[in-house]
């Protein structure tokens, strides 16, 4: 049953992925980049991880689509077209060696839903157990970002504001 | 300035759609702690309702035209001082920054000033990121213009 679902889906993402680097038109490239991320988030959400996949709907799909298109826009037309497509053989090479890396590095990745693996057998219980207890919160993705991992949160939000003021300066009319 | 845009459809499917876009917002964002979804996530739906407010009907004209841009810049900072300010009251309180049990609120129990802090903190993320979205939008459209005052 699960394999009706992600296989398509997968096929349906290395297409949009691949077609979105060889399209000569960068913005249709923008336009599949963007279904690229709304398939990528119907896999996440399917996997159950709703709030990646929420994230990555809202934030690849659409804002990121919206900066793509205004950036497009301050070039020319013609920076916005790819001519070239020459193959460069040593970045093939590395590309091919490093994703055989990865795929035999894959092995030792744990099962999906394994309850023996380290982050589930250890870290998990502990904020499933806490969380509606110490902070009344529910979705414990929420309490452990926000509570009790909000130092990350908090610089995160930094480098947000911190990309909001660069783009000021390096974009500035003056 | 950014020009209103000229089909009537746009303007009117935009008046009827950014109510609802921002009332999902601000749902997702004070609903982080029951549903998938949060503070991030919530204030990029606001920030795109914003955005899509200015590409349909402007900025105006004269006086107001630089207001959006300086108040988008201002509420980046609002976002990350409230964010700052409930980790600064926790210490105040007696913690550990953002230790969110100790947060400065008389008549609480420690959990609920925990979810309490949850919720400020989920506000402070979605205001800066929302502000963040309309500020880089600016920027960018802003440069475009004055491209086209030099041409």
């Amino acid at each position: 049953m699960t394999l009706w679902v992600t296989i398509p889906l997968l096929l349906l993402i290395v297409v949009t992925a691949l077609s979105a680097i060889l399209m000569r038109d960068l913005i249709g490239a923008v336009f599949i980049l963007g279904c690229y991320s709304f398939l990528l988030a119907l896999l996440w959400a399917w996997f159950g991880a709703a709030d990646v996949g929420f994230t990555e709907a809202v934030v690849g799909a659409g804002l990121s689509t919206v900066f793509f298109l205004l950036a497009l826009f301050l070039t020319t037309p013609r920076e916005t077209r790819t001519h070239h497509h020459q193959i460069s053989w040593p970045g093939v090479i590395v590309l091919v060696t490093s994703g055989l890396l990865l795929l035999a590095s894959m092995e030792d990745l744990p099962v999906l839903g394994d309850l023996l693996s380290p982050a589930n057998a250890r870290v998990s219980p502990d904020y499933l157990l806490r969380s509606i207890q110490e902070t009344r919160t529910p979705s414990v993705v929420a309490s452990i970002i926000m509570d009790y991992r909000s130092m990350d949160t908090i610089v995160e939000t930094a480098v947000i504001f911190t990309a909001g003021i660069a783009c000021r300066f390096l974009l500035r009319k003056d | 300035m950014i020009h209103p845009h000229d089909s009537p459809i746009v303007r009117h499917l935009s008046r009827v759609l950014i109510p609802f876009l921002q009332l999902f917002a601000v749902y997702v964002v004070v609903h982080g702690q029951y549903s998938p979804g949060g503070g991030f996530v919530g204030g990029v739906v606001f920030g795109t309702s914003l955005i899509l407010g200015l590409l349909a009907f402007g900025t105006g004209q004269g006086q107001g035209q630089g207001l959006a841009h300086t108040v988008a810049f201002r509420w980046e900072g609002v976002g990350l001082l409230l964010l700052a300010g409930v980790g600064t009251l926790c210490l105040i309180g007696g913690a550990e920054f953002l230790n969110y049990h100790a947060l400065l609120l008389p008549g609480m129990e420690a959990s609920a000033r925990r979810w309490t802090g949850i919720l400020l903190a989920q506000i402070g993320v979605g205001i800066d990121v929302a502000a963040t979205a309309v500020a880089i939008f600016f920027s960018l459209s802003l440069f475009n213009e004055r491209d086209d005052d030099h041409a």
